[in-house]
């Protein structure tokens, strides 16, 4: 379980970044921050793995004050997968995956076989292990930011923005990957993204940020489209401009579920 | 030609005396550089004072600090090591500046994952700010090294021998194929040293040469996610 209490980021330049933000991050769940830029979604993902340290309040993860925690032997235990996957240029597909568990000291046999393996996981052919980053796509770049995420077999995996600059189709398969992996591997997920679809798709919990780094609303996506905190969170959720008003309509003798466009959105499961 | 040949053995000597020079001073700079320009680059503040210094070094006529650093070193005025220390001080005058914009060129991104994927920041150094800074040290590198290999010959003015005692040599006896053999023999040397840095740099770096597919891939990556997945 991941705790924010009381949580406060200042820059020194004066920026508050984050603002009095209690959160509680159940454990083997999905829980998405989802802003607009600049809202602190980054900086409150951070602040679990001491990349950055709050100015006021405690991060705590099951119970222990992570400020307790020295930062690099924190992060070697937490994966975290970024936006442009963030793989280091000049090693090869294999040995990025391999990096963590070989900054751990294990045997290079033992991390390479694994990370075999994470390519198998991730949906990539084995065949990719020798190539260098730039020789992939986008996508594939994602993936491998995913395993390399994945390499230590961490309790946490934070992801910020992760399918941010992939285009839509590849951005779809990806998250439907995830959902897929989360399923197998139940990790606890902090996952950062401004879309509130990808947010209300992934999402356990949902944590509506708004400028200033405060919390809106922080729910499941059911509680939050049912009940918006707020004008702010409604109009974020676009529940205001009739979009998320769905309604059930029959076609054939199936209950379809369409959109305030018109437009389906699904098969109503029965 | 004639005179080429009856000399071999002169010009010959001559090149490695001024490998002798030019060498040593060339890895000095180089290995002193590096330093400081990771400093210059990561604590701003220094980076005005750090950098107008040595733009200031190569301001310093070269005669004069030749002439001055025996007095400065105690060590005789025609010791080679002077030599070697000028131009070594002239080296990192030239290569501070790119050393500082090498490690400018690393991707804050990459950084950042290097850090949050647990890397110490001594790690990262050497893992991979220093990698990466790579291909822009070499460029700086390859410029010390004809600057160096082309210094090295004034030394033969305050009586150090090197290919520049061809010139010197040449003038006093008029002897013209002597002066030309001198340049020639001194940009042979300057064209194999950075000829060797650019294999080394290869060897070292071979990522750097990885020809992105980025163009087919991106193209074809509809296709290999839909198999992927
Ligand atoms: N290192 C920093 N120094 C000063 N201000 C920062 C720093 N990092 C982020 N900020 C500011 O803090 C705010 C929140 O940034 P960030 O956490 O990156 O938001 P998000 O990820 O939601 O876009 C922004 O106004 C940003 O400019
Ligand atoms: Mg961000």
């Amino acid at each position: 379980m991941i705790e924010f209490r009381d949580v406060t980021k200042r820059y020194p330049d004066g920026t508050v970044a984050v603002a009095g933000v209690d959160i509680v991050i159940e454990p083997h769940s999905t829980t998405v921050l989802v802003g607009s830029s600049g809202s602190g979604k980054t900086t409150l993902l951070r602040m679990i793995n001491r990349m950055v340290d709050p100015t006021h309040g405690q991060v705590l993860i099951d119970g222990e004050d992570v400020a307790t925690v020295d930062p690099v032997q924190l992060r070697r235990g937490i994966g975290y997968v970024m936006q442009n996957s963030g793989l280091l240029p000049h090693r090869k597909v294999i040995d990025n995956v391999a990096t963590v568990p070989l900054l751990r000291g294990e045997k290079r046999r033992a991390a390479y076989d694994r990370a075999l393996e994470l390519l198998d996981t991730v949906g990539l052919d084995r065949s990719l292990a020798d190539k260098y980053p730039s020789q992939l796509s986008g996508g594939q770049q994602q993936r491998v930011g995913v395993a390399r995420g994945l390499a230590v077999d961490p309790n946490i995996l934070l992801m910020d923005e992760p399918f941010g600059a992939v285009d839509p189709i590849v951005r779809s398969e990806l998250q439907q990957e995830l959902l897929r992996l989360q399923g197998e591997l139940g990790k606890t997920v902090v996952f950062v993204t401004h879309d509130i679809d990808e947010a209300f798709l992934l999402g356990d919990q949902v944590v509506i940020m708004q400028q200033g780094g405060k919390i809106s609303q922080a729910a499941s996506p059911a509680e939050i489209l049912a009940n918006p905190a707020d004008a702010f969170v409604a109009d974020f959720v676009g529940a205001e401009r009739g979009k998320r008003a769905l309604h059930v309509t029959e076609l054939d003798g199936r209950r379809l579920v369409v959109d305030g466009d018109g437009r389906p959105a699904g098969v109503l499961a029965s | 030609m004639t005179w080429l040949w009856s000399n071999l053995d002169r010009v010959g000597e001559l090149m490695l005396v001024h490998l002798a020079l030019s060498v040593p001073a060339i890895i000095l700079s180089f290995v002193i550089s590096v330093p400081i320009g990771w400093i210059a680059h990561r604590y701003r503040w220094t980076r005005g004072a750090l950098l107008s210094l040595c733009a200031l070094l190569y301001a310093i006529p070269s005669l004069a600090l030749f002439i001055a650093l025996p007095v400065i070193t105690g060590l005789g005025l025609r010791s080679p090591l002077n030599l070697v220390i000028a131009l070594t001080l002239y080296g990192i005058a030239v290569i501070v500046r790119t050393a500082t914009d090498a490690f400018d060129s690393v991707d804050r991104d990459i950084r950042q994952s290097a850090t949050a994927v647990g890397y110490s920041a001594a790690g990262r150094f050497w893992a991979v700010e220093l990698p990466l800074a790579g291909p822009v040290l070499l460029s700086g590198l390859r410029v010390v090294i004809v600057s160096t290999v082309s210094l090295a010959t004034v030394g033969a003015v305050i009586g150090v021998p090197s290919l520049g005692s061809l010139f010197t040599d040449g003038f006093q006896r008029g002897i013209q194929a002597e002066i030309i053999t001198g340049i020639v023999a001194t940009i042979v040397l300057a064209l194999v040293l950075d000829w060797l840095s650019v294999v080394l740099g290869r060897v070292l770096m071979p990522w750097s040469r990885a020809k992105p597919t980025g163009a087919r891939a991106a193209s074809a990556a509809p296709a290999a996610e839909a198999d992927a997945a």
